[in-house]
This record gives structure tokens, sequence and C-alpha cells, in this order.
């Protein structure tokens, strides 16, 4: 079935994106807006614009029957959903099924598959891709012996604990019984539970993920991997591909571990696995896998020459996945800056506002996904991405310098912003340098002089 | 197989016709029920819940964000829908409607309904006085904040 007219279910720069594409390809779109977005780039790009509802997410964009019933009746065939909001909500790819409208996007099982952590560390397993090693333990002589394949550093958590609650660090294998004594006690008075878990514990790890696309029948193919260890409280901020000074033969399985993942959940539509890199055992562990479309895939597709989001609409509509692996070729690199609606010198406190001037850089090898021009409003309802400035380059100098050239010339005024703080995370020798791992952004915060506002 | 708009009018003619006052029907996780006589009434005309879906309260969405009624410059109220739906001016096919032009109409009289995957929520006037326009076409989907109709306010 050919889709002809998409519901964007989504607001911001990835509503302006999918509509780019769509239009590309002779697709019309209605996008869904919240009271707040009525008047945004999207609302203007669109062919038609629907209201679903009051500003806040919860009475608009995460009403999944108001999404369905707004596609079905403005005769649309297909629901692209973003990322972020109702993406990876199963509930939404059921409902649409149900009403013959197509999700651009994975299955419904899929979705509940990689979504739920335990089924999706069994699934990896399974699949013979390495996960954190662990288990747990409920003796000294089990706690010792585990202790011995999984290598030091390493962790022990409580089983009755959650959210870091009761961890505790070991670092020396002769530490492990008085350690794993003292941990036991505080577990069973803390939580009534002595049980525990042992964890390797992953010194310097870098966030290391692989887009994949899959027919849904089995095949999967990769399209490289990015690297985005620049994160500021699990936030990420600057990503790049290919990961910079990673061994080529390592480089290979982490791609390799990414297309078995897949290819086991019979995986449609594009998705990304992502990967704990152990920088100082050289290993690599599984996280998770996010089924949607990502914030940071416009590296892949500059490296690639691959337009993702045209590829999730020919797989939705059963055109099948149309290229082999042997058609993927990475060629340059690619560096990507996530511009910010917030203020870097009151800890990063989201600067919602009108935009009174909005300059976006142009050039070669530059792109600029955004959809904040002059007059646009940031509401304080979500997220404060404003803008994706991605550099493209023969290699990593070349997409740095255009970066860097790219990065000076945008000015947004109205809003405070996190363009100086990423400029100087660019012009900083750790990053310059390239392979950093997720510490860096501490470290790099610590050593700069503080911002003066 | 599923219930569409057009089954569930054809199940709701089908009651009408019959003898019957209420008619509850399940098929495949999805209930459909439907009761005779609920012209006006508090509750939803009928409703049809899915089982496996977060159900939506059958009243909720359409009271609490109560549809807002701006004064114009000719001295008009907006009724405005409260939620994005299709917009049903009879509470069955067939019948007559709520509201006509030259009713009178008080804050909590029921103009409309505004389907939402086929969950009826019924919409209150907010406002109270003579409805001199209806704007918004029977069965056709209306925008959260659309104009439903227009209301001279009560001297």
């Amino acid at each position: 079935m050919t889709i002809r007219r998409i519901l964007v279910a989504n607001r911001g720069e990835i509503a302006v994106r999918v509509i780019r594409t769509a239009k590309a390809l002779g697709i019309e779109t209605v996008l869904a807006v919240s009271e707040a977005d009525r008047e945004s780039l999207g609302a203007r790009l669109a062919d038609r614009t629907l209201c679903i509802g009051p500003p806040r997410p919860g009475e608009s964009y995460l009403k999944v029957e108001t999404i369905v019933h707004a596609a079905a009746a403005s005769g649309c065939d297909a629901i692209h959903p973003g990322y972020g909001f109702l993406s990876e909500r199963a509930e939404l790819a059921r409902l649409a099924e149900q009403e013959d409208i197509i999700f651009i996007g994975p299955t419904a099982r899929q979705i509940e598959a990689v979504g739920d952590k335990l089924r999706a560390r069994r699934e990896a397993e399974a699949a013979k891709v390495p996960v954190v090693p662990g288990g747990a333990v409920t003796d000294m002589a089990e706690a010792k012996a585990l202790a011995g394949q999984i290598g030091v550093p390493l962790l022990i958590k409580a089983v009755g604990g959650g959210g870091g609650r009761g961890m505790k660090l070991v670092q020396r294998l002769e530490d492990l019984s008085a350690t794993a004594n003292l941990a036991a006690a505080e577990a069973e008075a803390a939580f009534g539970d002595a049980r525990l878990y042992l964890e390797r514990y992953v010194t310097h790890g870098r966030h290391i993920e692989v887009q994949v696309l899959g027919d849904g029948a089995g095949r999967v193919i990769h399209l490289g991997e990015r690297d985005c260890s620049v994160q500021r409280r699990y936030q990420k901020l600057i990503e790049e591909t290919p990961a910079p000074g990673l061994d080529e033969t390592m480089r290979e399985r982490i791609r390799a571990a990414a297309v078995r993942y897949a290819e086991r959940l019979q995986y449609r539509g594009a998705g990304t696995v992502e990967f704990l890199y152990d920088v100082d055992r050289a290993e690599f562990y599984f996280l998770e896998m996010n089924a949607r479309i990502q914030v940071e895939h416009p590296v892949t597709e500059e490296v690639t020459g691959i337009d993702l989001v045209a590829e999730q609409i020919a797989i939705a509509q059963g055109d099948g996945l149309r290229l082999e692996q042997s058609d993927i070729t990475i060629q340059g690199a690619a560096i990507e800056c996530r511009i910010n609606a917030e203020d870097p010198a009151r800890d990063f406190a989201p600067s919602p506002g009108r935009i009174t001037r909005a300059d976006w850089p142009e050039g070669k090898g530059i792109r600029v996904d955004t959809h904040i021009v002059e007059g646009a409003m940031v509401p304080p309802y979500y997220d404060s991405l404003m803008a994706k400035i991605i550099a493209y380059g023969s290699d990593r100098a070349e997409a740095m310098a255009r970066l860097r050239d790219a990065m000076g010339q945008a000015r947004v005024e109205g809003v405070a912003t996190n363009l100086r703080f990423l400029a100087d995370v660019l012009a900083d020798a750790e990053f310059i340098k390239g392979g950093v791992d997720t510490g860096y952004m501490a470290r790099f915060m610590d050593r700069a002089p503080k911002e003066k506002a | 197989m599923s219930l569409t708009a057009k089954d569930v009018a054809e199940i709701m003619r089908l009651l009408e016709d019959s003898h019957f006052d209420r008619l509850v029907l399940e098929m495949d996780g999805v209930k459909l029920e439907l009761e005779r006589g609920s012209t006006g009434q508090r509750r939803a005309p009928a409703r049809l819940a899915r089982e496996d879906a977060a159900p939506a309260p059958p009243e909720e969405p359409a009271r609490k964000p109560k549809p807002a009624a701006k004064a114009r410059e000719d001295g008009l109220l907006d009724v405005k829908s409260p939620l994005l739906g299709t917009y049903y001016r009879a509470p069955k096919p067939g019948e007559p409607p709520f509201v006509e032009v030259g009713d009178m109409v008080e804050e909590d009289t029921v103009i409309g309904i505004v389907e939402v995957m086929k969950l009826m929520n019924s919409v209150r006037a907010g406002v109270a006085g003579e409805i001199v326009e209806i704007l918004a076409p029977n069965g056709e989907l209306v925008e959260h904040g659309e104009v439903l109709m227009r209301v001279r306010p009560k001297a």
C-alpha cells in the first residue's frame, strides 16, 4: 500500500524533518499540534494542521486516541511518531493498526520487547550479544566465584534496592568479602532482603550506538555507529560518526552485534542499538534498543547519503528493505551539536521565550535541522531543543573545522542558549583529540572557567 | 475485525427500531454499550470502550476544559469544541439535533457530541443565550478549540 498522507504526531524540529522528506516523496502531511504550536514552522509547512489539545503534552501530544482519531478523520493512511512523546508506545502502534492506519515504526510487540529492560537483556543474551557481566548471588562462595568471572572493579547492589541505593564499589578482589558482608547487612536492614547483585563496573565508558534498518522479516542492515559520549546528566550534547579512535575489528564487532540483536527481533523499520564500550577492558555491552528515529540520526545520513525517514516510510508501506548491506558505504565524518534554549550560567535551566533573532549557519557540509525562525516561540511545556547543527567533512578534522566555523556564525536572540558552551567544547583539546568517555563532560565543566553571566 | 463508526451508527439504528432499551455488545476485546433515551442526559449516549486501551472517562474530557467562550466585536460568544474529534449535532443519526439556531441555551445545555475513537463526549454550551449561528458541519472532524456555534448572550 502506498502511503499518500501522513499524520505527523510530533512537534519541533523532527516534525519539520519528517514533513521535508514527505514533501520530497510527494506525500501530503497533516500535523497534529497543541495550542502552543499552532504558529510553529511545522504548522506552516504541513498541508494541514489539526489542533489536538492544550499545550501540556498529557492533554495533546500524548493522547493516543486523539492522535489516531485525527489521523483517521483527516484521511491519513499513516502516522509518523517522530521521537519522544508516543514514539515508543505500543498502544499507538496497536490502535493505529486496528484502524488500518500504518504506524511508521516497529510492531507493537517489538516496542514492548525492547521497552522491558529484563526482556531486552534476555533477548541480547539469546542473540549472543554481550551484556554487562553480573548476576544475583545468595552466599559468599557464590559471590566469590562470580566476582572471579566478572573481575574488578565491580559493583555490589542490593537486589531489593533500586535507583542506585545501597550500591558499593569493589576495587580489589580481596575486599570482596568485607564489602559484600557489609552490603548484605545493610540490604537486610534497609529492604528486608539480604540478596546481592554483582555487576561489572565500567570506569571509563563510551556510549556507542548502531543505526539499523530491518525489513520486519528478519533481514537487518546497519548504517554504522554513532558516538554519543558527550553527555551532561545523561543528556546527549554532541554526537558523531564514525566513533573516533575505535579499533576497526572492534567497530565491526559492535556493528555485527547490533545486527544480530535486531535480526533476532525480526525488527521492522529504523532503530538504534545502544552499547556501553568499556575503554579499559576494550569490551562492549548491550544497553538497550531504541525503537524509533533518533535525534542524532542526521550524522548517519550525512556519511551514508541515505534519508532514514524515507527508508522508514518505504518499509512501513511494504516496499521492504530496499538496501543491501553492500549498498551502505560510510564516507567521511559528521558531527552534530544540539542547540538548546537553556542557560549554562544557571545550571542549564530551560530558557523558554520568543525568538527575536535566528541566524543559522550555512556553508559547505553544513546542515541545520530546526524549527526555530525569527518570531518563533520556545514554549515552556516541551524539551528545549531548538536546532541541530551538523557538519560533514571528508574526515573528522574537516568536519570539526566546519562545525566550529558554523557555530561561530549562529546567532540566536530572545532566549539563552548553549551555543557558546558547545563552541567551547569544540575548542577543547580533549574533545578535539577524540574518543572521550561519558565522564568527559563533568571533567570539562570542572576545568572550564565558570561561565560569567 | 473491529467496529467502524458506520457499524456503530447501524447498530444504534437497529436498537432504535427494536423494543429493547439497552444493548451491550462484546467482540474482539471491544465493548459497545448503547442505551435508549439518554438525550441530554449526563451520561454519554453511546460508549465504545477498548479493553486493552486506557479508557478515557466518558464525560471528563468534554467537561474539564470548559468550552472557552469569548466575546467578539459583535457581542457574540463563541462556543468552542473542547477537544478534537468528530462532531455530531444529534444524539443519534436521524434524530433531531440537540439545538437549532434560535434556541436558548444555558451553560450546561448539551449542544452536541464530539466522538473520539468511538467514545462519545457530550459538549455543553458553557454560556447562556440564544444560538445565532451553527458553524461546524455534522459528522465532520473538528479541532480542539474550533468554534462550533455562536451565541448571543442573555441580556
